[in-house]
Parts: structure tokens; sequence; C-alpha cells
């Protein structure tokens, strides 16, 4: 306990958790929109995209994460734009970006002199280095996407449900769509810093995974996902501390095992039941 | 004066309308127009252009040629009042959305986009709700439901914005035998207020209760008059000589327009 609380009292923890929090938001709300929607694999495929942008920053020296949000809106927008005009299947669409954008990013570093130093940062996440620069960033993202959303829940609930319906009632559906997965776009890589690319995808599916186990409206899913997010996220950082491991992957795990956790009680629940 | 009570009112005029997806070409040089007080059957195989002859009419498709033109009572500010039931299998049920708010969502046109509903509004919905036999169930989530209880809710979505055309897209699919009575018998008092345009490959059932029968297989024919005759029967049956027969039907109907 004496350890934890002198962990509390150092700065680079409570940027930490000031970035676990602003995570949890960003990733609960935009998490239960991608998965409510079925659109985990076009997140997949953005988010594997703006390692393009990444590598491109390290090549051209400017900072990696401005290069993965500009890789991140394009393939975001282009997904949208490909899927709706070429006669082009959207899985497949999806995994030559989600390639791509590795395979660019693999050049980009691989022509760039020197060592990249933090490249393991972005694939694999450090909360405990976030800088002030990416708190000030999240900060905004979460008060954009929070403002978007209480304002127009309706709507966003609208057309994910049933979009086709939506455009016979001549509602703004493209719109919508366009800014909603550049929202997305933003998230997943604001968040790299956080759990890296490869996990990111958890957090924005895991917290839903344990929510939807407990309620099936929409507004519940993203509460309960902002608050299973949060307390992953903290355990994750408390083991990643107190046994030196990566927190990014701490985090995941914390979360995957608290989906048990909560799976396992509602299996014996529903059997004592019985 | 005594004009103006004519009993059919022309609501929609489909003229010669061609539509497809790109290059491939789905329907040809349709026409149709629809009255206040029809009740059409639109029939026709898999494939044949029934559900392309719906989005077209509720604008989810452009035409290639020909035109839709709504006359001045379908339109309300910027939308045209048609209520849309789609095809069940359209519809996410895994969705987490509960009954009221998908019922809601009918509403959406009314540019209550972000201010909040009309007391009124809701009423209504609250009411058509207690007329499906749904208002209890108004909370529960979607997947929570039967296939007869999401249609009803459905239903209730098509209607709540009070349109003055109903589609229904194959509303008999995966519901229970004593749901679809129940339905036809509702569409059929619906009738008396709105216009009903039905898509069906039911033929037995729908012919007793449509007022007129639309043949679609890439072209367009109009069966006028409510009179079921074995020989309006046999001509129902169109579809499913096409499936077999390639393009002897056509004949066929031609026939029995006469």
């Amino acid at each position: 306990m004496e350890n934890l609380m002198s962990l509390l009292a150092m700065n680079f923890f409570r940027n930490a958790l000031l970035a676990s929090l602003l995570a949890s938001i960003t990733c609960g709300i935009i998490g239960t929109y991608i998965v409510s929607r079925r659109i985990v694999f076009i997140s997949g495929g953005i988010t594997h995209a703006s390692f393009g942008g990444i590598g491109m920053g390290y090549y051209l020296g400017f900072d990696p994460i401005l290069g993965a949000v500009m890789f991140g809106i394009f393939s975001a927008l282009g997904i949208e734009f490909f899927t709706r005009k070429a006669d082009l299947r959207e899985d497949s669409a999806i995994a030559m970006l989600w390639a791509l954008g590795m395979a660019l990013g693999i050049i980009f570093i691989f022509l760039t002199p020197g060592y990249a130093p933090n490249l393991m940062s972005y694939l694999f996440g450090n909360i405990l280095t976030v800088s002030l620069t990416d708190l000030v960033l999240l900060s905004g993202l979460t008060l954009v996407i929070a403002s978007f959303f209480l304002l127009f829940y309706r709507m966003i609930l609208f057309i994910s449900f049933d979009e086709e319906f939506a455009l016979t009632n001549n509602t703004p559906v493209r719109l919508f769509n366009m800014i909603l997965i550049c929202l997305v776009a933003l998230t997943i890589v604001l968040n790299i810093r956080v759990v890296g690319i490869i996990l990111v995808m958890s957090l924005l599916t895991i917290p839903q995974a344990i929510s939807n186990l407990f309620t099936r409206y929409f507004h519940k899913m993203i509460y309960l996902s902002i608050f299973f997010g949060f307390v992953g996220s903290m355990a994750g950082l408390i083991f990643s501390y107190l046994y030196d491991i990566p927190s990014g992957a701490a985090i995941i795990f914390s979360l995957v095992l608290m989906y048990g956790v909560v799976k396992m009680y509602f299996v014996a629940h529903k059997a004592m039941a019985q | 004066m005594l004009q103006n009570l004519t009993y059919m009112v022309p609501l929609i005029d489909i003229r010669h309308l061609t539509v497809g997806y790109d290059e491939n070409i789905i329907l040809t040089d349709v026409s149709l127009t629809i009255h206040n007080s029809d009740f059409i059957g639109v029939i026709g195989p898999n494939g044949g252009g029934k559900t392309t002859l719906l989005k077209a009419l509720l604008g989810l498709l452009k035409p290639l040629h020909g035109e839709v033109i709504f006359h001045d009572c379908m339109t309300e500010g910027n939308h045209h009042r048609i209520g849309y039931l789609p095809q069940i299998n359209n519809i996410d049920r895994k969705f987490p959305i509960s009954v009221s708010e998908v019922v809601n969502s009918g509403l959406m046109s009314k540019k209550q986009i972000i201010k909040r509903y009309d007391p009124k509004d809701l009423a209504f919905a609250a009411e058509l709700m207690n007329q499906m036999g749904i208002y209890e169930i108004r909370n529960k989530a979607i997947g929570e439901l039967s296939g007869g209880q999401i249609q009803r809710a459905l239903l209730c979505r098509a209607l709540v914005n009070q349109p003055k055309l109903l589609v229904l897209d194959e509303p008999n699919t995966y519901v229970d035998n004593r749901f679809e009575k129940e339905l036809y018998e509702k569409l059929r008092k619906l009738n008396e207020e709105i216009a009903i345009l039905l898509v069906s490959h039911d033929l037995g059932t729908i012919s007793t209760y449509v007022k007129s029968i639309a043949c679609v297989n890439h072209s367009l024919h109009y069966h006028p008059g409510n009179k079921i005759t074995p020989e309006l029967m046999e001509a129902y049956e169109c579809p499913i000589q096409i499936i077999s027969h390639g393009k002897i039907p056509h004949t066929v109907l031609n026939q029995h327009e006469q």
C-alpha cells in the first residue's frame, strides 16, 4: 500500500492515470459505436494503416503521431469512399490497406538513418511516458467526442441501427458516417501512445464485450465500457509497476481477465438458477 | 367542385423508369401511378426487381432513365411521406437498441437532429405501440424479441411519421402465421386511410387483401381491379413459371389483362 501511495505522488504516474481515464472515455464511446455497427475490422485497417504515418514521421523528422493522424484519417475516408464507389469487396480493400500501411511504415523506418527511438512504444504503447502534448490532444479529442455524442446521440444511434431507413428519411447519413469514421481514426491514433498499435483494438472492443454481458442498450454500453476500461487500465498500470512489465500488455491482460471473471460469474449464475 | 371529390387522387407517378446498379440494369421502362386508396401487391420472381423498384421509389437508387414524380400532398418539409418497412433480415438483431428507440427513429426526418421530440409525436408513437401490442415491451432490447414482435416495432416505426403511402418489403418472412394474419388485417384497416404497396412472394395470401397486382420481372405488368378470378389466380403464378420457363409468362399476363 505504501508502495502505491508513493507511486501516486509521482508526476509520471499521475499523467498515466489521466491518460487511462481519457483513453477509457474515448475508447468507451467510439468502441461502442464500432462494435454495435460491426466495423471492428475497418477499425483494424485504420489502426495498421496509421503505422505508415509513424514511419513517415521518423523518416521526414516530424512527430510520428502527426503522421499517424494523417494516415489514419486518410485511410478512414478512403475506406468510406472506396467501398461505396469502387466495385471492390470491402474486406479485401481493408486487408490491402492494412498491409500497405504496415509495409510503408517498415520501409520508412528502414530508410531512416540510425536508430528509431521509441519505436517500441508505438508498437506496444507506454502509458508511463505519455507527454503533456499527448494529454492535451487526448483531452481535446475527449471533449469533441463527448459533445458530439451528447448532441447527436439519437442521430448516431438511428443511422448505425438502420442506415437505409435513415436515408429514406432524408437524414445526412453520409456526413455523419464521415465525421464518425474520422473520430474513430483519431481515437485509434491518439490511443496508440497508451497501448500501442498492436493492442489498441482491444481497448475498443474488450470493455464493450464485458458491458454487453450486462446490458443491451447503446447508452448503457457506453457508460459501462468507460467504467470497465478505466478499471482495466488501472489494474494494468498497477500490474505493470509491481512486476515491471510493459503497461500496454498489462492493461489488455487485465481487461481479458476481467472479461473471463465476469463471464464465468454469469455462466455460474445461470447454472445455479437452473 | 364535384370533380375535386374524385375518389382516386394520384400520389406518385413512376414514368418510364429504368434503374439498376452500374451497368447491370434491373428494371426497364417501368410506369406506375400510385393513388391515395391503392393497395398494390407487388409480386415477381427473386431477382426480378421488386426490391429495386422499392429502392427507386424510396430514393435509395437514382433512376438511369425516367423519373419518379411525387405529387404535392406526398411532400412535407424535406422528405416524402412514405413509411418504409424493410425486410427483417436487413436488421441487425443484436444491435443494442430498445423497441421505443426503434419506433421513435421514424420521427428522424422532422428536423429533430438536436431538438427534443415533440410530446405530441411521442404520444402518437405510444398510441401506435399500444395498438400493435408492443407498448408493454417498449423498453426491451430488440435482441430479446421474436420475429413478429420486431416486425410490429418496425411497422410502428414506418407509421409514426404519419405517411400517405406505406411500403412493405416481404413483411411475412420469419413471422408466425398468427402474426401474418393479424398483419394483413391491420393493413386492410390502414388502407382506409393510406395507400399501401406490398412486396410479397406469398401470392395466395396477399391476393385476398390487395386491390391490384403489379407483376415485376425486369418490366412491370399492372393488373387493375380487385376481383380474384381463377384466371387471375393463374396469373399470380407468373413468377413461379418465370423461374422454370423463361420468358413465357409475359404472354400469359398479357392474355389475362384483356
